[in-house]
């Protein structure tokens, strides 16, 4: 609905804001977010949190380009990002669901861990000397950006329907909601908190490449903050933090609401410096929406 | 003629859309046990809250001591003398008693020293005065239920209480326990103090109360007296209510005005015979649930109830059979079959159900659809390629909704948003769904109007003459004696009777509840 409104604003005020180039280079800056918000709602559904993200998508992105370096193809660096990402997220899954540890704190310790160990390997390089199928998959930057945007709209897709219609999606609604209850129902809770953080390695893997083909280098400080932004896109997309509820169009919408910001103050011609306070209002303002809607709902159920 | 203490005069209250209160009139006389019945959803907590001062009517007066009273808050409620007790004691759990009493009695300040003897005389006179023999340096979590309630008590009539609000109080009270606190109420009553009661037992408001107002829909439908001559040990014969002796209201008079109708039938009798064994238990121990040596079986048809008192384990020997504490030694078999459950996943696949004690928690998840609970334990059965087809879902729901009698516009409608006794029928929909060969029922109508518990036990019985094997957990004893077909008594995590259902009768089943002839006063644990 904010979106809503903010594009309209812009589409009088500004309509050079909606150039066809000026809205890709918005979308690709977006993707790596996305993806990795939707990772995250899931987690966040299943009333888990996540903050180890930027970490992984730092170290997924430098593992993708060495191996570009060391001339492996494309499509096999790919997958190996994934699966990287994904074994981030079961070392996490297994922690939190195996041991019944708490979430914020196991991912705060690899969050610290991947990162600093990461710091150490490097010791702070940039990966260049990339060969020049590396940035844009060699695609130039318009292809490239298409084929990422495609790349992002099928997985979303994928995400939108497998949560709708899997009975897995439901599982993780229902172990976020009243995990007990779910237990009690036959399902396993262990295991679907094992999958969702997978899943969110996954795609922070998947982002994490798709985010740095847009260079021809990797920089070892990539995906800082990213937890802030894809968890302040998810609740501001409706996630509830208190879990069992989100949905992930209402993510997608979040993530986009936050990225226009920033540009939509150069196109009014407004100060940059306003970009975080409003992204800090916008968020606040969803928190307080939500919980003002809770509230509501509880009172008018009579018992 | 006294002033009533209170008088609450055509009170109103919406919520939004939803009318609570349509006109509620209410007056409670000094040294009166008042009782509030009503069906869930006829806006007893809305009253309660009204009196309280959390909520602002929005039409009508409030009166206390005959002088009307405009925005009563929480605060100025206290100042008058009202005060709550409710189901779940709020107190302070990890605070000594002496510290829980001073908090309400003392006026907040950071820097006041404490004066400990004081407070430590004070709390002594209290409990002294509500008959409590607890040591005040308890810590509040090491008490039993009863007592925790005794301290609540204690601590508002040392707040000066004159009118006492008290929230199904015998919820977890044994049948003893709960003439220890009929016999502190009278003598509260006895001092002028004013008390509210409100509960879904009916017989025990025909045992303690004065006079009875229900509440039908948000309005009150009467007022009534209620004899007060010692009440005859109210029996329960055949399956029928039993009015006790009182010239003034029977109880199926009071029925009639919570519900509107006759309900003739509470305990619907059984209408066949039962049919081969189909669940035995042999020998099943389980240190960590404190469940030892414990057999029993259970007749394909056959309701089997399970009596004991508070924290005799019955709802422990229930998670066991269904795998959420597996056993360590001992068998239990269905069909003739020997099962392993080792979890919950096991027992649903082997054919068990359980429908647990507190379904608001766990029985159903009241964020999700009627639909969604429904099928939610036979997901994988209903759509082998995990993918869900919502048309299904919802013929499936629209079924059992319409079996049922679950109240509701739309399969689709949050379950959070129903009453309580439609909640535990949407409870009992997803275990039917599974087509148990089994099913444990724990309090299957705890805190359910009088109109859906019939309606829910008319159910149970017809799951049972289905063929079903069926398991009644229960602490309300016209409920055991009523339903089951035969008993079985536990007592410290051991069966230590089975009677038939013909040969049973309260005093046996207490009895055995009780195990041998000892004077033990509260604190079951």
């Amino acid at each position: 609905m904010a979106l809503g409104a903010l594009l309209l604003v812009l589409a009088l005020l500004a309509p050079g804001f909606f150039r066809g180039g000026q809205l890709l280079s918005i979308c690709s800056t977006v993707i790596p977010v996305l993806l990795v918000a939707c990772g995250i709602s899931l987690v966040i559904i299943s009333r888990q949190i996540d903050i180890s993200v930027g970490s992984q998508f730092a170290f997924c992105s430098i593992l993708a380009g060495l191996l570009i370096q060391a001339h492996w193809p494309m499509p096999l660096a790919a997958l190996a990002a994934i699966g990287a990402g994904a074994c981030c997220g079961a070392f996490n899954g297994a922690l939190i669901a195996g041991l019944g540890l708490p979430s914020i704190v196991v991912t705060l310790a690899t969050m610290v861990t991947w990162r600093e160990g990461l710091r150490w390997w490097r010791q702070g390089e940039f990966v260049h000397d990339l060969p020049e199928t590396f940035q844009w998959f060699g695609l130039g930057q318009a292809g490239g950006q298409t084929a990422v945007l495609f790349i992002t709209a099928l997985v979303f897709t994928i995400m939108v329907l497998g949560t709708k219609y899997l009975s897995a999606g439901r599982f993780v609604y229902a172990v976020g909601s009243d995990a007990e209850a779910a237990r009690l129902a036959g399902i396993r809770p262990h295991v679907v908190t094992f999958g969702v953080f997978v899943i969110m390695g996954a795609l922070t893997g998947l982002a994490a490449l798709l985010n740095a083909v847009r260079f021809n280098d990797v920089d070892p400080r990539t995906g800082t903050g990213l937890e802030l932004q894809s968890i302040a896109a998810a609740v501001v997309g409706g996630v509830a933090i208190s879990g069992g509820r989100g949905s992930l169009w209402g993510v997608l919408a979040g993530v986009l609401l936050l990225a226009c910001i920033a540009p939509a103050l150069v196109f009014l011609r407004l100060p940059p410096q306003w970009e975080k306070a409003l992204q800090g209002g916008i968020i606040l303002l969803a928190v307080t929406a939500d919980g003002w809607r809770t509230v509501r709902a509880s009172r008018s159920s009579l018992s | 003629m006294t002033d009533p203490l209170l008088r609450l005069s055509n009170i109103t209250k919406s919520f939004g859309a939803v009318r609570a209160l349509k006109g509620v009139s209410l007056e409670l006389l000094p040294g009166e046990v008042h009782a509030l019945v009503g069906e869930n959803g006829a806006g007893k907590s809305t009253l309660i809250k009204i009196i309280t001062g959390a909520h602002q009517p929005d039409g009508g007066t409030i009166q206390i001591d005959g002088e009307a009273v405009t925005h009563l808050k929480p605060a100025s409620a206290h100042a008058f003398g009202i005060a709550t007790i409710y189901q779940q004691p709020a107190l302070f759990p990890d605070l000594s008693v002496i510290e829980n009493i001073a908090i309400a009695l003392e006026k907040p300040s950071g820097t006041r020293l404490v004066r400990w003897d004081d407070r430590h005389a004070r709390a002594v006179e209290l409990l002294r005065r509500v008959g409590a023999e607890i040591e005040p340096e308890t810590e509040v979590r090491r008490l039993s239920m009863p007592q925790q309630q005794l301290v609540e008590i204690a601590r508002a009539l040392g707040a000066g209480a004159r009118i006492l609000l008290m929230d199904e109080p015998t919820a977890s009270l044994t049948g003893q326990e709960v003439d220890l606190l009929f016999a502190l109420m009278r003598g509260l009553r006895a001092n002028g103090v004013a008390i509210i009661y409100i509960s879904h037992r009916l017989q025990e408001i025909f045992q303690i109360a004065d006079r009875v107002t229900v509440l039908r829909d948000g309005e009150t439908v009467g007022t009534r007296l209620i004899g007060s001559s010692q009440p005859k040990e109210a029996a329960i014969p055949g399956k029928t209510i039993a009015p006790p002796e009182s010239d003034t209201f029977t109880h199926a008079e009071l029925i009639h005005l919570m519900v509107g109708r006759e309900v003739s039938a509470l305990f619907p009798p059984a209408e066949n015979k039962p049919g081969p064994q189909a669940f035995s238990v042999r020998d099943l121990g389980c240190r960590a649930a404190g469940i030892q040596g414990v057999s029993f079986n259970i007749r394909a048809g056959e309701i089997l109830g399970l009596a004991g008192l508070v924290g005799a384990g019955r709802t422990e020997l229930a998670r066991v059979l269904f795998g959420i504490t597996p056993a360590d030694s001992g068998s239990i078999e269905l069909g003739g079959k020997r099962l392993e459950v080792s979890s919950p996943r096991d027992a649903v696949a082997a054919g068990l159900a359980y429908l647990p004690e507190d379904r608001r928690r766990h029985g159903v998840i009241l964020e999700m659809s009627i639909a969604a609970n429904i099928t939610m334990a036979i997901l994988a059965r209903l759509f082998p390629q995990n993918w869900m087809r919502f048309g299904t879902e919802r013929a499936l729901a629209q079924n059992y909704i319409r079996d049922l009698g679950i109240k509701t516009m739309s399969p689709e409608t949050r379950v959070g948003a129903l009453s309580g006794g439609n909640q535990q029928k949407v409870a009992l929909a997803r275990w039917l769904a599974t087509a148990p060969k089994m099913l444990i029922l724990d309090e299957p109508t705890q805190g359910v109007d009088v109109g859906a518990k019939a309606e829910i036990h008319k159910l149970i019985r017809q799951l049972a003459a289905q063929g079903m094997a069926v398991l009644m957990i229960s602490s309300e004893l016209p409920e055991i004696l009523g339903m089951s077909d035969r008993i079985a008594v536990m007592r410290a995590g051991k069966i230590t009777a089975i009677f038939d259902g013909a040969g049973a009768d309260a005093r046996t089943v207490m009895a055995a509840a009780l195990g041998k002839q000892s004077n033990e006063t509260s604190g079951f644990n």
